[in-house]
């Protein structure tokens, strides 16, 4: 791809991004609800496979279900959901509560939030699109704190030993889970080590980063066309991304917006989404 | 169970394209003729039932009609949180078999007895159970299943050995009428009444056959003899909790069949803390043999 044609996607990517995180960010904030710093740190990994990735027949499964706003909001970006369905976010009534419905939205085909059950029903999924002869890819997107379920390492035993190169696994690497940091409380790394001892073709990127998350999808090509192994992307994130106050807090993940606070988060955002397109251009 | 299960199921697959057989590396000396015929249909996917449970769902979210096997005990307690959430929520046709329900495993020991599934897939929402009781309901059982678009959980044990003819599975059956006291079972512990060697005995017994949970109304004829006979026992290789019996006492109370007289027979678990086969637990909890027959005959002289 020339220079100037990737700089293009990017700056489509950031623009989608944007988009999508203050539509998020106003839902939080109209529903005085926590799981802002999940939603943040898993925002571009989203959009870049909705935007950049998935074929209109794919599947993405947020195994991380505490993240649903930036996914109502990603379906919402893509024309899926529509504006009264996101307005109603949290409310009484609603179909998207705060973590992801069962079988209410089309493009969510599982209920997630309770951990650990992503990687297996995009494995079984797989395996049935394999078995119906369909050549399409289910994009499943875990948090790291959720690696401590141990139904995660059947998945991931099964996907290596049958092959299943059409998942591909995403983990959200921001090293903080409910009530500490992954580190602290059940030690994952190395990381990369365990997945490819598992059997993984295992890829790191900047998952805040447009371009190393681009650079991962062209890279991987050959491997799942190939079906040399399964990919599995680790990228490393941060929890509440892009808000100082709740850049790498557990506190993002629980607490709501004040008013000031979502102003700051707004401010903080436009900044640096003008910042990085800005520097697209000039390097486009 | 096992034999005619396996030759249902393959039986099953001339009949449909879309199924798929999931085995949680269970199944020795009873599966290999689903393995042949099932081809890349059959998946033995480990010692790793929650996973196989929430592939399954990702199966059926495919439109296939997955089967998961594995010993009752570990079909239905390990992978529970993900028959509750991938399969039960999401309504979808997932078949869980599970072989050697109640004390079937007799003295492999209390890990491998199953006395709580049933009432552990009863309570979930839109799961039906299926519980034959001889060797001949098993075909038609499976042939239910796989019509059935429900989730599904067919407890699989050792055939009950009935003397005469056995009614078609259903339900509910009368599998036959007697003088004085009506008694209700589910799957083969049921042989047991017939096994007392106590002359007459059987002579004083309605004996009927629950088939299928969420339970269907009483119909009409036991109702009818319920109110005659007054006398009521039910006899279950589980425990009392979420079982057989519990479940009955509202039925009566809802259809106004109110027994007189009430002994719910079940499985009590380990009361002398010692192991044997599935004889010796049934008879620790008074299923079957002496236990039992003195329950009859306490009842019969109230």
């Amino acid at each position: 791809m020339r220079p100037e044609d990737a700089a293009a996607e990017c700056i489509m990517l950031e623009e989608h991004v944007f988009s999508v995180t203050k539509r998020f960010l106003a839902m939080y904030k109209k529903a005085n609800a926590g799981h802002i710093g999940s939603s943040l740190s898993c925002a571009e990994i989203l959009v870049f496979l909705k935007f950049a990735w998935m074929q209109d027949d794919d599947t993405v499964v947020l195994s991380k279900g505490h993240a649903a706003a930036a996914l109502y909001s990603l379906l919402a970006e893509a024309g899926l959901l529509s504006d009264s369905q996101i307005d109603s976010f949290y409310s009484e009534g609603t179909e998207l509560p705060a973590l992801p419905p069962f079988n209410a939205i089309k493009e969510i085909p599982f209920a997630t939030g309770s951990l650990g059950h992503g990687l297996s029903v995009s494995a079984g999924m797989a395996l049935g699109a394999r078995l119906n002869r369909q050549e399409r890819q289910f994009f499943c997107v875990t948090s790291d704190g959720e690696l401590d379920e141990g139904s995660v390492w059947e998945a991931a035993l099964f996907i290596a030993h049958h092959r299943l190169t059409n998942v591909v696994w995403i983990v959200d690497r921001n090293r903080i889970q409910a009530i500490g940091r992954t580190e602290d409380v059940m030690a994952l790394e190395p990381l990369d080590a365990k997945l490819r001892a598992f059997g993984y073709h295992v890829v790191t990127v900047d998952g805040h980063d447009f371009a190393s998350l681009l650079a991962a999808r062209d890279a991987c090509a050959h491997i799942i066309a190939a079906r040399i192994a399964p990919v599995a992307i680790i990228a490393n994130t941060v929890k509440g991304n892009g808000v100082s106050y709740m850049q790498d807090t557990v506190d993002s993940h629980y607490l709501p917006m004040s008013a000031a606070q979502y102003e700051q988060a707004l401010v903080e955002v436009t900044r640096a989404h003008e910042a990085a397109v800005s520097g697209l251009r000039n390097a486009g | 169970m096992r034999a005619e299960f396996a030759q249902a199921m393959v039986t099953l697959l001339e009949k449909r394209k879309n199924l798929v057989f999931v085995t949680g590396d269970l199944g020795y000396l009873a599966l290999e003729g689903i393995a042949k015929a099932y081809g890349e249909r059959f998946i033995n996917a480990g010692v790793a039932e929650q996973n196989a449970v929430s592939l399954a769902a990702g199966l059926a979210r495919e439109g296939h009609l997955p089967w998961v096997y594995s010993a009752a005990v570990f079909t239905v307690l390990r992978p529970y949180e993900q028959i509750r959430n991938d399969v039960c929520l999401h309504k979808l046709p997932v078949k869980l078999v599970g072989n050697g329900g109640g004390y079937t495993y007799g003295i492999m020991g209390a890990t491998h007895h199953a006395l709580e599934d049933v009432g552990a897939m009863r309570v979930l929402p839109n799961m039906r159970l299926y519980l034959p009781l001889v060797a001949t309901d098993v075909d038609q059982v499976v042939s239910r299943m796989a019509d059935d678009p429900l989730p599904n959980y067919l407890r699989l044990s050792a055939s009950a050995k009935i003397p005469g003819n056995v009614p078609a599975f259903a339900p509910w059956r009368r599998l036959k009428s007697g003088r004085s006291c009506v008694v209700i079972g589910m799957g083969p512990v049921l042989q047991g009444l017939y096994e007392t060697g106590v002359p007459n005995l059987l002579d004083e017994l309605e004996i009927w056959s629950v088939g299928t949970f969420p339970l269907e109304d009483i119909p009409d004829a036991l109702a009818v003899s319920i109110k005659e006979k007054r006398r009521v026992i039910t006899i279950e290789e589980h425990y009392l909790a979420c079982g057989l019996g519990e479940a009955l006492s509202y039925l009566f109370l809802k259809s106004g069949a109110v027994p007189e007289s009430l002994v719910c027979l079940c499985a009590a678990g380990y009361p002398s803390g010692r192991y044997g086969s599935q004889r010796f637990h049934q008879e620790e909890s008074g299923l079957s043999g002496q236990a039992l027959v003195s329950s009859i005959q306490q009842l019969l002289r109230a």
